[in-house]
């Protein structure tokens, strides 16, 4: 009997330690194909390469690194402002029956699949931009756009529960001073829940840096350095997924370097996401 | 209750699936010799599966399964031997001229503007300065003041290849969009008033919402790709590491064969043979 | 005076809240209005060319013509196989994460790992399960490449959402077992999984959730040949492949949205099962 049970229990330890050795062969993976051809060009070559032209070994990605920076601020941009007041709202405003339609419709939002959202932005977006301004459409905006919309759930729903583990003490003190509701949100609950807040807005980041089908719809693919919300890009990922299918030898060693500076990248964000609660004493 | 009808279902599905591959595992050991693998250029594939199509009706049984992946990644499989035959939109390279090649079909590079604009034809010199970005806004070859909007294929695709060292273009501008296959390419420019891209002849021949103009004054057509002409034209390949046996000679036979060559024709490329 | 003044504090204030709570509102009734907005545009423009031929029909023509049948069957058997691997090394290591481990390094590392696995974008999932599953174990393009990085992906929701329903169970079921002389395994096989049961699903359907919608890791290891695949080591087109296809090779508008729309169904579908899931267990437990 005792001795089943041990090896049971040992096949959980394994069992969960399987997450954990994933992530080690991934990495392992990644970079072992990638690698060989970032020393062979120079860390500096490769970063700050402004060329991408792989037929002539070419492979600098500095215009897909500014890419990706550019399009996740775009993304930020709109998603915080309207995500932040949205789990406002839901935790502190709304009423239940409001609540009732609002939730679900978050979490559908957060179950749509990318390259659904890809569809819309390239068949909706990509043309109003294009009637709009006059341009190709294909742009860092419709990328922010889209991408603003991605993250929005994950702001939402982290942020949310960070307003409302604000103890209720804290709020009811505060109006018991004689501040406004309002008041009470800004001054009181906002700064208290300021570092789950601030982890949201990271989160979302990591998840618009990652995003690989829905911008290849919709921003151009690009290889110069935008030089406007106008301007065509590419990503880190849409680097990777659209000559993913066809790069072979050396190309092929190049995008998976790409994934190296995003697996680090994110890996580093999502760090930093967890390490702030932690610092700022939740 | 509804946690043990729940467990049951589970286990009913779990067992389903597990006998299912079992037994689709050992299926698949016996038919290996009525399989191939094909990929490479998506130029060629949706003529490729055409041809599968017709080949399986004849052939009951036989499994061809195609990917894409471009014409780079299916001459490599094939010299890697990881697929039984590769397809290739342009010639092989020196270093690759050890695979078997068999010629199927001739593609002619259709250069596409958008049907709103006025232009009808391009010089080789006109098209290459497009390209490099020398040439930036229609009016400087005779349209409208608007900037062009420059639409290209991804590095490794065979089109790009031949495109590019055809017209004699090193360097693509930086700023032109660029889609991952012939579709993409041609919704890019079918959906801009003021986009160029270039695509397979016989994938855009027939497409109402784009404009094929001609080159030098020589329009894109048949007559013109099969006499050379018109000179943006490049071969279909099917390339093989060692002389094909099976299946995949079966295929490579059929597609060479008059009925084979008539879909060819069928879908608007060219007989090998005329 | 005074009290004039008091009236201009408070109503300034009232009325900065006003407009403050307004501008919330509008944000929010914004969020929902987005997803109504994309739903509404894909159903209209999809719904009219879905038929039970559509469903039943192989494509042809590369996806130009005919339906989804082979789409929808390689997606099922993704999905299966998926969760068949998933389910039982998720379960099992949530079990050791709320029964068993003590708060050591090991746990921490192990946790560790399990959040770093949650966080890494799909691409890089497609780009391992490429050089791992389809080259370096040689298994090619597969529904099984496929299944097996879906797992990994799939992995931490299941992992997290068994480990709260197990710790959700009550302690007094654990005290009561043992009490009673049953070993911990015991325990854990025979009151704790069954009570968890409906949190333990939810996870799974989750993740297959995740999994449906799932396209750069799966186009680089399950392949995007058409045709019913015979076999688990046989490539095969998921819908979500299908549709990145279809919509970015601009093959058929109809086909895209019509495929899109059932896409969009399943994931309701989905959710709606987990979300009933969880009321029911919220209400289970009110009894």
């Amino acid at each position: 009997m005792r001795l089943s049970e041990r090896i049971i229990e040992k096949m959980l330890v394994i069992c969960a330690a399987i997450a954990l050795l994933g992530i080690a062969v991934i990495a392992v993976f990644i970079t072992k194909e990638g690698w060989p051809i970032i020393s062979k060009i120079g860390i500096k070559a490769f970063f700050l390469g402004k060329d991408w032209t792989p037929t002539k070994g070419v492979y600098g990605i500095f215009p897909m690194i500014i890419g990706s920076i550019y399009v996740t601020i775009g993304a930020l941009a709109i998603g915080v402002p309207i995500g932040i007041s949205c789990a406002i709202y839901l935790a502190e405003i709304a009423s239940p029956k409001v609540s009732a339609i609002i939730k679900p419709g978050i979490e559908l939002l957060a179950g749509i699949p990318s390259v659904i959202y890809g569809l819309y932005g390239m068949t909706v977006i990509v043309p109003i931009i294009r009637d709009l301004f006059g341009n190709q459409g294909f742009s860092v905006l419709a990328g922010s756009i889209v991408l603003g919309i991605m993250i929005l759930p994950t702001i939402i729903n982290i942020s949310k529960d960070s307003i409302e583990a604000v103890p209720k003490e804290y709020k009811e003190g505060s109006l018991a001073l004689g501040s406004s509701h309002w008041q009470a949100i800004i001054k009181v609950i906002l700064p208290s829940a300021r570092s789950g807040i601030i982890s949201s807005i990271i989160l979302g980041m990591a998840r618009a840096v990652g995003e690989t089908m829905a911008v290849i719809m919709i921003t151009g693919n690009s290889t110069m350095i935008p030089e406007s919300i106008l301007s065509p890009v590419r990503t880190l990922t849409g680097n990777i997924g659209i000559e993913m299918g066809y790069a072979s030898g050396e190309h092929q060693k190049a995008l998976f370097a790409t994934g190296i500076v995003l697996f680090i990248f994110i890996m580093c964000l999502n760090l930093l996401a967890k390490l702030i609660p932690k610092k700022a004493g939740a | 209750m509804v946690r043990g009808k729940v467990k049951l279902i589970l286990c009913l599905i779990v067992v389903m699936t597990l006998i299912m591959t079992a037994c689709s595992g050992q299926s698949d050991t016996v038919e290996t010799e009525k399989k191939i693998l094909i990929n490479g250029s998506t130029s060629v594939q949706p003529l490729i599966e055409e041809l599968a199509s017709a080949y399986k009706e004849k052939h009951p049984g036989a499994i061809i399964d195609i990917q894409s992946g471009g014409s780079g990644v299916g001459i490599k499989s094939a010299i890697e031997g990881v697929v039984d035959i590769g397809m290739s939109s342009r010639e092989l390279k020196s270093d690759e001229k050890m695979l078997k090649e068999f010629r199927i079909a001739t593609d002619g590079i259709a250069v596409i503007l958008n049907p709103e604009n006025p232009i009808n034809d391009l010089t080789i010199e006109q098209l290459k300065k497009i390209y490099t970005g020398e040439i930036t806004n229609w009016k400087e070859v005779g349209g409208k003041d608007a900037t062009i909007t420059v639409v290209t294929r991804e590095e490794g695709s065979g089109t790009r290849g031949a495109f590019t060292e055809l017209i004699g273009v090193e360097e693509i501008l930086n700023s032109s969009i660029t889609q991952g296959s012939t579709g993409g390419v041609m919704t890019a420019v079918g959906s801009d008033e003021n986009a160029i891209g270039y695509a397979s002849y016989g994938s855009v021949k027939n497409s109402a919402n784009l404009k094929i103009i001609s080159i030098d004054g020589i329009p894109c057509d048949e007559e013109n790709i099969y006499s050379g002409a018109y000179k943006i034209s490049r071969p279909f390949l099917m390339v093989t590491k060692e002389e094909p046996t099976g299946i995949a000679k079966d295929f490579i036979d059929f597609i060479l064969s008059d009925e084979g060559q008539q879909i060819v024709e069928d879908n608007n490329y060219l007989k090998t043979n005329r | 005076m005074r009290k004039l003044n008091d009236i201009k504090i408070i109503t300034s204030s009232r009325i900065k809240e006003r407009v403050a709570f307004f501008l919330l509102w509008i944000f929010s009734i914004f969020t929902a209005i987005i997803l109504v907005l994309i739903v509404s545009d894909i159903i209209i423009k999809g719904a009219p060319h879905i038929s039970l031929d559509f469903l039943l029909e192989e494509p042809r023509k590369m996806g130009k013509e005919g339906g989804v049948f082979s789409v929808i069957v390689s997606t099922i058997y993704i999905v299966v196989l998926s969760i068949i691997f998933a389910a039982p090394i998720g379960v099992a290591a949530s079990v050791y994460l709320a029964e068993y481990a003590k708060e050591s390094t090991m746990l921490n590392i192990i946790r560790f790992g399990t959040e770093a696995l949650a966080g890494i974008p799909s691409i890089i999932y497609g780009l391992f399960g490429y050089s791992f599953f389809v080259f370096f174990l040689d298994l090619k393009y597969s529904i099984l490449s496929g299944a097996l990085t879906l797992t990994l992906m799939i992995l931490p929701t299941i992992i997290k959402t068994s480990e709260e329903a197990i710790k959700a169970v009550p302690k007094s079921y654990r005290e009561g077992s043992l009490a009673l002389g049953a070993t911990k395994l015991q325990t854990i096989r025979k009151i704790i999984i069954p009570d968890a049961i409906p949190g333990i699903l939810t996870g799974l359907i989750l993740g297959i959730g995740r999994v449906v919608g799932e396209s750069a890791a799966v186009l680089y290891t399950a392949g995007s040949s058409l045709g019913i695949p015979d076999s688990i080591f046989r490539p095969g087109r998921t819908l979500s492949v299908h549709l990145y296809t279809l919509a970015s090779e601009g093959i058929s508008i109809e086909n895209t949205y019509a495929t899109a729309v059932i896409l969009i169904a399943l994931v309701f579908i989905i959710n709606f099962s987990a979300n009933t899931l969880i009321n029911r267990i919220f209400i289970a437990r009110r009894r």
